[in-house]
């Protein structure tokens, strides 16, 4: 069915190529309605007469067709299941594609989940439907021609079928199609032309039964703002913002919002190797964290240093036009700092032009009570303290007043403080447990949904059984005395160990790992899913799988006493460790027992114990000894971070017990071993496959990065030697000082601060001298033995099969663009998870300290201008004391501002008040306790205790009384503020 | 570059709106040239070739067997960037290698001992699948100058979108975006394969799909020359009434 009218498409690009391209027209594309009787239909029929939009603005049945721009701005609309019948043109589809990915991405969920109706019209190559561009017709008219075009042809299509008699007879209105549009023109155009056509804004207040939709519309003007005046200067055009990027006047790159100070920021740039300051409103221009920004380097005498203040923004309320008086605090804010910024420290300064891509998303947060009862606008407050408050309007405040809710960025008009944006869901009463988990996970993009029917269909069928044709096909290790040794409570077990003497007199080693992929077959939607999760994300109390539960925690764990695959790597080596001879293959295994960590050290150290796991279990401890010494010899680090680990309580899921992760010998056996399995499988598959291994690598810091550990080292008069990994492993071993047992410690956590994130490659990607990993100092690594957690580990174990026969190879296995893609991906999952851990820690350790104050030994890790950072061991925990305090006071410290006057030395990086000096490292007492005034950002206070400072320290001696005094402080204050208000 | 596009659209249809198996437009002439002893013009969708043949002629030099000569070369306004093309060049000479190889599979060469077929082969305009358009031109130009043939060689090009289904007749366009090509020449009737050639390389699992999706697209462009071939030779008969012998 292939038309033979030829039509070409000439398009302009680069060095203006005139191409041509054929774009063939057909006669066989479906229109995807029941109704219809005529097109050729290779498909279910998509658009029905059920589930007909109930529109009091069109009174009778009706198919959607949306423009690019509903699409767009209103992917919050469409994404509830509320519009149904809607016909999407591949002219659309491009459009957004082309416009906003993220937005195509869901828009395409939307699309292919069929409950709702959506169908594709391929309108593009549609003989009927396409529109030839005109001389002189700019590509976005074309487009909107060629909407129109088909929406009139759908509904003269749908007419046709529905004159015949026997349908007038039925008595039923006709099938009508209507177009949704926001562009003016365009809907002027298609009212010229017969098409019915409305505006988003007005279908959706016309759907009588959903009126909350309203609330998710998407604006572009507030109406009582459009007279404003202007609070930041205008934005360049796309067109003189190309023009000055090429002419390097204007520099691009990724806009940085400080988390501290809402009024700067920072933009790298590809050029500088210092990121361009941004300071001030006018400056900052509407930049959010994370667009494409192009920035105009201001003359070397306005450049600035950054504030290293901590500014936060007050409440301004959703009425309220700042006053110039707070905006001209701001301007003595910036001038302050701009006077102080010594000709040393100044960094290159610049403002914001224009914005090259917008990266808004989704954001979580809370509304702003508001002051006037009855309104519809209201102030939202975003959780994430870089992203800027967003003016909304919805109708149902009182009930989402103490919720978590979701909000996104439609417009930032120039003469708005603040964007504007809409709501688009609530995730649940504030404080909630799941609530604020659901926060994290969101504000992580961690994939947290359930798995999908489809993915648990690919799950073996329970109650699953080893059939003879799989022992046969494996080594048979059920006999050998394996166990496995894990944190408590462990349920995803991936690893298991064995050791046992030979005859020759040397050992053998195996180390054995869930067989993962055996019960994920490449390609399917369970190994889809599972890619794109990349890692199991740990928050405290909850698991957030990357595999189903059926196999992390049962089919796949090697819990004790039960046949389970396992992938098995076995060596043999000597009693020096020296390996002598390794293999690889798939194995069953029965595991004798399932330790913890504790455990296996108890036995370890019971001399009475003589069974075979004791000896196992001695003969490994003694090797990995060796193993590490060796490593250590050859440069691996031994880096530190503070790691806690709460004891939750398993009914209200709330926090009991803090404490700080243990390392017994047995953490460190472990370890050693699964580095060794790691390294050897890394050479082996690089070996094999040179151009697509799934590889780790740890990249050598820039010596810049060690800037901070050094200097501070310096103070203290240790040197560091940042040469090389071994050198800087030496160095680090001598700075020890008697009087401070934790100085070591507090070194290698400034030291691990130093260093480079490691990342999964692609082995043909990089030069082999690149493969090296920093800190365990090994030319070759991988991740080979938690493939339950993390998938990176399940693609090193089919290549690992592949390669020894034991599994079949696949197309994308061997692919290196597709392996780099998944690399990408990893990396990306890896590094989220790993920040929605912190901040669930950081969660629950406020959780924690609710309505508790306590007294703690900690140590000064950084001295800053107006505040010292210090690390509370006991819980790993870090935190701000403040020092001088900000114009509004907080804590109620106000009142001794005035008497006590810190000195910060910027030599030696000191704070000086009167007698006492803080220098970095030193020990100090701190008072903590919670301050909840504000409910989203509940922050940990940090009090003087030790060394006392009169009028500054928190009375040590009546501690009772001074400490709910001073706590009772700011809620006081708060009612106070509150009666005002009201 | 590679996969910055899926090649095939989940609607099914192909970046210039075909389906998976359709070919390109097919348009040839036969006998365009009166100087030579055979000549063709063939479009297949965007990219336009001339094939001319001289011979069979008497070989140079002491040469028993037949000799085929080809010689390819591609117009320098044949691609949307305008590039002097020499003759020599590597491309060039790699294709006048494939070209001879595949032709001589089909030439019945034992009927021309001592003799020289000279085939000459002009891209006019590139829209990809240069080579299997010139092998397909040059049948035409071998039909037309009457030199015995086995059957038609003609060759296809077929790749695989990102969904893994296999595509026929790739275009420059897809060739570009998307992911290896795989050419084929053959002899359709006998099922024997003259010729073939990867981009880059297929999956195993896939490579036999992608080879059958190729010959069906070979015995489907045999189809349309035998078509043009008998159109022409009736038009070239009825000037003596040869049509009426049909």
């Amino acid at each position: 069915m292939q038309t033979l009218r030829e039509f070409t498409r000439k398009t302009k690009r680069g060095n203006i190529l005139k191409i041509v391209r054929e774009h063939y027209l057909r006669d066989d594309i479906g229109c995807g309605s029941e109704l219809c009787r005529e097109c050729f239909q290779n498909e279910v029929y998509q658009l029905t007469s059920q589930h007909a939009n109930q529109s009091t603005l069109f009174k009778f049945p009706h198919y959607l067709v949306l423009d690019t721009n509903v699409v767009l701005d209103q992917i919050d609309v469409l994404e509830e299941d509320v519009l149904r019948n809607v016909v999407v043109l591949t002219t659309v589809l491009n459009e957004v594609k082309h416009r906003s990915s993220s937005i195509y991405k869901r828009f395409n969920e939307i699309v292919h989940d069929r409950t709702r109706n959506f169908y594709v019209f391929v309108n593009e190559h549609h003989k009927e439907t396409y529109a030839d561009r005109e001389p002189d017709e700019t590509a976005n008219d074309r487009n909107d021609r060629a909407i129109r075009l088909a929406t009139k042809w759908y509904d003269d299509h749908l007419q046709a079928s529905q004159s015949s008699k026997e349908f007038e007879r039925s008595g039923k209105a006709a099938m009508r199609v209507v177009l949704l549009t926001d562009d003016a023109a365009n809907r002027a155009k298609a009212e010229a032309e017969g098409i019915l056509v409305t505006t988003a804004a007005e279908y959706v207040k016309s759907l009588e039964d959903f009126p909350l939709l309203m609330d998710k519309l998407s604006h572009k003007t507030f109406d009582n703002e459009k007279n404003g005046l202007p609070q930041y200067p205008p934005h360049l055009s796309m067109k003189e913002l190309l023009e000055g990027l090429r002419q390097n006047k204007l520099l691009q790159g990724p806009f940085q919002a400080s988390r501290e100070n809402y009024l700067e920021g920072s933009v790298s740039v590809e050029k500088f190797e210092k990121a361009i300051l941004i300071q001030g409103r006018e400056s900052l221009n509407r930049a959010v964290d994370g667009d494409l920004v192009a920035v105009e380097l201001l003359p070397e005498s306005e450049w600035s240093a950054p504030s290293e203040i901590v500014l936060e923004e007050k409440n301004v309320y959703a009425d309220e036009v700042p006053s110039e008086e707070k905006a001209k605090d701001e301007y003595d804010m910036l001038k302050q700092v701009r006077a102080a910024a010594s000709s040393a420290e100044r960094t290159p300064t610049g403002r914001i032009v224009g914005i090259v891509r917008r990266k808004w998303r989704q954001y979580c947060g809370i509304l702003q009570p508001s002051l006037i009862e009855d309104t519809n606008r209201h102030i939202f407050v975003p959780a994430d303290r870089k992203i800027p408050r967003i003016r909304i309007e919805t109708r149902q405040a009182a009930k989402l007043q103490n919720q978590r809710i979701i909000v996104t960025i439609d417009t930032w008009p120039r003469n708005s403080r603040y964007p504007h944006g809409h709501f688009v869901r609530s995730l649940g009463p504030l404080g909630d447990t799941a609530t604020e988990n659901e926060v994290i996970l969101l504000e992580h993009d961690v994939p947290h949904c359930k798995f999908s029917d489809e993915v648990l269909s690919f799950l073996p069928k329970m109650p699953w059984t080893i059939t003879d044709q799989d022992y046969s096909k494996r080594v048979d290790l059920r006999d050998l005395f394996i166990c496995s040794v894990d944190p408590p409570g462990c349920t995803d077990i991936d690893d298991a160990l064995h050791c046992r003497e030979l005859p020759n007199g040397n050992l053998e080693v195996g180390v054995h790992i869930a067989d993962v992929s055996h019960f994920i077959r490449p390609g399917n939607a369970l190994d889809m899913e599972a890619a794109a999760r990349g890692t199991t994300v740990y928050l405290v109390g909850k698991r957030i799988d990357m595999v189903p539960e059926l196999l992390s925690s049962n089919l796949c764990s090697l819990v004790g006493g039960v046949e389970r695959f396992a992938f098995s790597c076995v060596w043999e080596v000597d009693n020096e460790a020296n390996v002598l001879s390794k293999r690889f293959h798939k194995s069953v295994i029965k595991s004798k027992r399932a330790m913890t960590y504790e455990e296996a050290q108890s036995i370890i150290d019971d001399a009475t114990q003589q069974n075979e796991i004791a000896k196992s279990l001695r003969h490994l401890n003694r090797l990995a000894k060796i193993l590490k010494k060796r490593r250590m010899d050859n440069g691996a680090l031994v880096l530190a971070s503070p790691e806690i680990r709460f004891q939750v309580d398993s009914e209200t899921h709330e926090p009991l017990e803090v404490e700080v992760k243990q390392m017994r010998e047995t953490n460190s056996m472990v370890e050693e071993f699964m580095l060794l399995a790691n390294i050897t499988v890394a050479e082996h598959i690089a070996t094999e496959f040179s151009e697509c291994a799934v590889l780790r690598r740890h990249p050598r810091p820039p010596p810049t990065n060690f800037d901070p550990l050094v200097k501070s080292a310096r103070y203290q008069g240790f040197q560091v030697n940042i040469e090389s990994g071994l050198e800087l492993s030496h160095s680090l071993d001598k700075c020890v000082k008697a009087d401070n047992p934790y100085f070591n410690t507090m070194i290698r956590i400034l030291t691990t601060r130093c260093m480079m994130q490691a990342v999964y490659f692609i082995s043909g990607s990089l030069q082999k001298d690149e493969f090296f990993h920093y800190g365990l100092a090994a030319p070759i690594y991988t991740h080979f033995t938690s493939p339950i957690r993390r998938y990176s580990d399940i693609m090193v174990h089919r290549l690992l099969a592949a390669s020894i026969g034991a599994d079949s190879t696949y197309a994308q296995l061997l692919d290196r663009k597709s392996n780099e893609e998944l690399c990408h991906n990893l990396n990306y999952r890896h590094k989220m998870a790993q920040y929605a851990g912190r901040a669930s820690v950081a969660l629950n350790t406020h959780l924690f300290f609710r309505g508790k104050e306590e007294d703690e030994e900690g140590y000064v890790l950084f001295v800053r201008k107006n505040a010292l950072q210090v690390l509370i061991p006991k819980y790993g925990l870090e935190g701000t004391l403040y020092l001088k305090t900000d114009k509004d006071g907080k804590d109620g410290l106000e009142r001794v501002k005035s008497e006590i006057v810190f000195t910060f030395n910027e030599e030696d990086h000191t704070q000086r008040c009167g007698d006492v000096v803080f220098h970095s490292f030193d020990p100090v007492t701190v008072r903590l306790s919670l301050d909840s005034s504000n409910v989203q950002h509940e922050k940990l206070i940090f009090r003087l205790v030790k060394p006392y400072i009169k009028g500054f320290s928190v009375e040590t001696t009546s501690k009772g009384t001074e400490g709910q005094a001073v706590a009772a402080a700011p809620p006081s204050k708060k009612s106070k503020k509150d009666k005002k208000k009201k | 570059m590679a996969g910055k596009y899926d090649l095939l659209s989940e609607q099914g249809l192909r970046l210039d709106g075909r389906r998976p198996h359709e070919l390109r437009r097919i348009k040839c002439k036969l006998g365009v040239f009166e100087q030579p002893d055979g000549s063709a013009y063939l479009e297949q969708g965007n990219t336009k070739v001339l094939a001319a043949v001289y011979g069979p002629h008497q070989a140079k030099g002491n040469q028993t067997e037949s000799v085929i000569n080809c010689q390819y070369s591609q117009a320098t306004f044949s691609t949307a960037e305008r590039k002097n093309r020499p003759r020599g060049d590597r491309k060039s000479l790699e294709f006048k290698m494939y070209l001879q190889q595949a032709l001589s599979a089909a030439i019945k060469s034992e009927l021309y001992p001592r003799s020289q077929i000279d085939i000459y082969v002009e891209v006019l305009q590139d829209d990809g699948a240069n080579y299997a358009v010139a092998l397909n031109a040059a049948t035409l130009a071998l039909i037309d100058a009457g030199i015995c043939l086995n059957e038609f060689i003609v060759a296809c090009t077929a790749s695989l979108s990102k969904s893994n289904i296999p595509l026929t007749d790739i275009s420059q366009f897809e060739e570009v975006s998307g992911g290896p090509k795989l050419t084929v020449a053959a002899l359709p009737t006998a099922e024997k394969i003259a010729f073939l050639e990867m981009s880059e390389r297929f999956h195993i699992d896939h490579l036999e799909t992608v080879i059958e999706t190729a010959m069906a697209g070979c015995r489907e462009i045999r189809d349309i020359l035998e078509a043009a071939v008998k159109e022409h030779l009736l038009h070239m008969g009825s000037a003596s009434d040869f049509a009426k012998v049909g």
